[in-house]
């Protein structure tokens, strides 16, 4: 892709971009689709249950009719509802999630567009899905949106303190932002990898991102059993999708975010393993980080607002300062990095 | 422009999936903190003791069924335990035992439900599911016994309407069998769990003084120290019998009520036990009762140990085969009333877990 966007723009590459973001999009929407076919057949096997398997074979078309179901429907906008917010509220969190998705580098040259400072971009766009949360709570003019809605605005950016936080070390360690270029510092097998001087940054990225993506323990945005829904009580249709859409397609971005930060990308674990192409490591590495994710769904209870906030600022954040401290000690007296 | 804050006015339920049913509460909220909360109850009335005054007792028994839904052998027993006292009617050996070893199962399978939709209210999935996989055996058990599956109208005055069917014991021994592993298996993946503890301990806490003065019972009351057990202290049925201690809390908060319920879990295991083993090979399970039931003039109270309580039966009866007048002391009724006064000052998150804890069935609040 870098070849293109060296060039000067002109019919040819502006198609070639087009067709690009059409195939990311496509890879994506397939994503979403089997992730949550394979999310409902997980916590399923764990809760002894079968999980959906009736429409199709094993239950594989379950989510192409709940998605069609939900663009069948009315369009149901509220009465009292701010009608041009609550419009633009779902396209507000569905189109940063999927801009981000352009500077991910699936091996080292497959990638839609180098950015210089990939982390940066990815942390600046999503912080654009906060507002269009808070933009629906408001504009829904439900309490239970609006409590929801302040909830999340409060949580995503307490938290984006420490995820921002907790990178910090791996980029001292890379001297770059660049994702690629993060993962090529991690040339080799699993001890060369981040996540063992990283190990602090490790666990204070994961739980961060687990409360980004709003998900158990920290899914209180939308805590079923206190706020009905949260900021998307109000939707239906296919409104309601592109919120269940941009929630996935987070969970993709920050699964892929953790493989390339701290698990070595696509490099192989073992030298012995080294015949197995690149593509296939980052595939099994990013849905081991799926599959934790719905198993932590599927085991833990919810935490409280306030016990949410002080972890954030009260936990995290001086973790993170530590895991900072930690790194710069071990570049000066143990030469870590480059 | 000069900025103003108010109160927000929030109405939870009587459709919201943390109020249990049909409850309504108004709560004033300062930002997310609660400031004042006043449940509103009456929208699954049905009037069971108005219409039981025009029944006759045996029909009487499918309405009270329909009370406490989750924990439906207990109220029948309530019913025909007033009518037995009053008739002084014997209740045959046999026909004991069965209602103790139902009513046990009950309180296990009533338990279970509240596990599971508490941690549901918590946050937690997949303890919901392992709760009704574990209660589903009940259901199976008592479908066995009785034919139903929620509603069973089991017991009728003098004894219970079903015998035990060929092999029904060995399967419920198998059943107190496997719950006892399962129990420690629930202890191992919720009680310690740090999330868990953080969001019950010291949440929604009250003293032995304040319980007793709003007349909570139950678990309710058990958590602040108070050994009341109506087993223990006023034995009924059978419980003389058998070897079981009173679980009490400590502290009076969501935590300990937690902990005395699944504690009764355990108690009840044990009643079962010892019940299955002396359980007589064979008898009657009907004593000798007239034909038609006219109760002597006078009036009758008793009060037996429910799941969430002290239920309470009180009939006048004026020599007639109906009652003139019918009273159920509902347990869940009376432990909601405390809910305005722990909800005050608590955050959003903390009505769900104080309510959740307080453990009522709608049903049996609106009667």
């Amino acid at each position: 892709m870098q070849r293109y966007w060296d060039e000067p723009l002109s019919w040819t590459n502006a198609g070639i971009f087009t067709l690009g973001a059409v195939a990311v999009l496509a890879v994506v929407i397939v994503f979403v689709t089997y992730a949550i076919y394979f999310e409902r057949k997980v916590i399923g096997w764990m809760q002894f249950r079968k999980g959906p398997n009736r429409v199709g074979p094993f239950g594989l078309l379950q989510t192409v009719a709940d998605v069609a179901k939900l663009l069948l429907k009315e369009d149901v906008i509220p009465a009292k509802a701010d009608r041009a917010l609550f419009i633009l509220a779902p396209a507000l969190a569905f189109v940063p999630s999927f801009a981000v998705l352009a500077i991910i580098p699936y091996g080292m040259n497959l990638q839609f567009a180098d950015v210089n400072v990939g982390f940066l971009y990815y942390v600046a766009l999503s912080g654009v899905t906060t507002i269009s949360v808070v933009i629906a709570g408001w504009a829904s003019n439900n309490k239970y949106a609006l409590l929801g809605g302040m909830r999340s605005g409060a949580q995503m950016i307490s938290y984006e303190v420490p995820l921002v936080l907790s990178v910090v070390g791996v980029a001292m360690m890379t001297g770059s932002l660049n994702l690629r270029e993060i993962v090529q510092a991690q040339e080799g097998y699993f001890w060369n990898w981040n996540f063992l001087p990283q190990i602090i940054g490790f666990g204070v990225f994961i739980v961060s991102a687990l409360a980004e993506l709003n998900r158990t323990p920290f899914d209180l945005p939308e805590a079923e059993s206190e706020l009905v829904a949260g900021y998307h009580v109000e939707y239906s249709g296919f409104r309601f999708a592109f919120f269940m859409l941009a929630e996935y397609v987070y969970l993709y971005a920050i699964a892929c975010l953790t493989t390339l930060l701290f698990l070595g990308g696509w490099n192989p674990p073992l030298p012995q393993l080294d015949f197995i192409p690149g593509i296939v490591w980052f595939i099994l590495k990013f849905l081991f980080i799926v599959f934790s994710v719905f198993w932590i769904r599927a085991t833990f209870p919810r935490l409280r607002v306030d016990q949410l906030m002080g972890m954030a600022w009260k936990v995290l954040v001086p973790l993170a300062i530590l895991n900072i401290l930690v790194t710069a000690a071990g570049i000066q007296w143990f030469g870590w990095g480059g | 422009m000069t900025t103003r804050t108010e109160e927000l006015l929030l109405n939870v339920g009587p459709q919201h999936p943390s109020t249990h049913g049909v409850l309504r509460i108004v709560v004033k909220l300062d930002g997310e903190i609660v400031t004042e909360a006043e449940p509103v109850t009456g929208y699954l009335h049905r009037g069971t003791e108005k219409l039981a005054e025009s029944l006759n007792y045996t029909q009487i028994i499918p309405y009270t069924d329909r009370m406490d839904y989750v924990s439906a052998m207990t109220n029948n027993y309530v019913l025909c335990y007033a009518v037995e006292k009053m008739m002084g009617i014997e209740v045959p050996e046999r026909a004991q035992f069965l209602r103790l070893i139902a009513m046990e199962l009950q309180r296990i399978a009533s338990h279970l439900v509240w596990w599971g939709t508490y941690l549901l209210d918590i946050g937690a999935l997949s303890p919901f599911l392992f709760a009704f996989n574990d209660r589903e055996r009940i259901l199976q058990l008592f479908n066995e016994l009785c034919g139903a599956r929620l509603t069973y109208n089991y017991m009728r005055i003098g004894g219970v309407k079903w015998d035990a069917p060929e092999g029904w014991i060995d399967r419920v021994k198998q059943f107190v069998k496997d719950m006892k592993s399962h129990l420690d298996e629930y202890h191992n993946l919720v009680s310690g769990n740090e999330i868990f503890l953080s969001r019950v301990k010291g949440v929604g806490a009250y003293d032995a003084r304040t319980a007793i003065e709003y007349g909570l019972s139950g678990p309710n009351l058990r958590c602040t120290g108070v050994k009341w057990d109506l087993r223990k202290n006023e034995p009924y049925c059978i419980y003389d019998r058998f070897e079981f201690d009173v679980p009490v809390g400590k502290n009076g908060d969501c935590y300990d009520r937690y902990y005395v319920r699944m504690e009764e879990i355990r108690q009840s295991l044990r009643i079962l036990e010892q019940a299955l083993e002396q359980f007589p090979p064979e008898g009657e399970t009907m004593g000798k009762v007239p034909r038609v039931i006219r109760p002597p003039v006078g009036e009758v109270f008793v009060r037996i140990e429910s799941p969430r309580g002290e239920l309470g039966c009180y009939i006048v009866s004026r020599g007639k085969a109906e009652p003139y007048r019918l009273k159920f002391r509902r347990p869940s009724f009376v432990n909601l009333q405390i809910l305005p006064k722990l909800l005050v000052g608590e955050s959003m998150t903390n009505l769900v877990t104080i309510l959740g804890s307080i453990d009522i069935v709608l049903g049996e609040v609106d009667g």
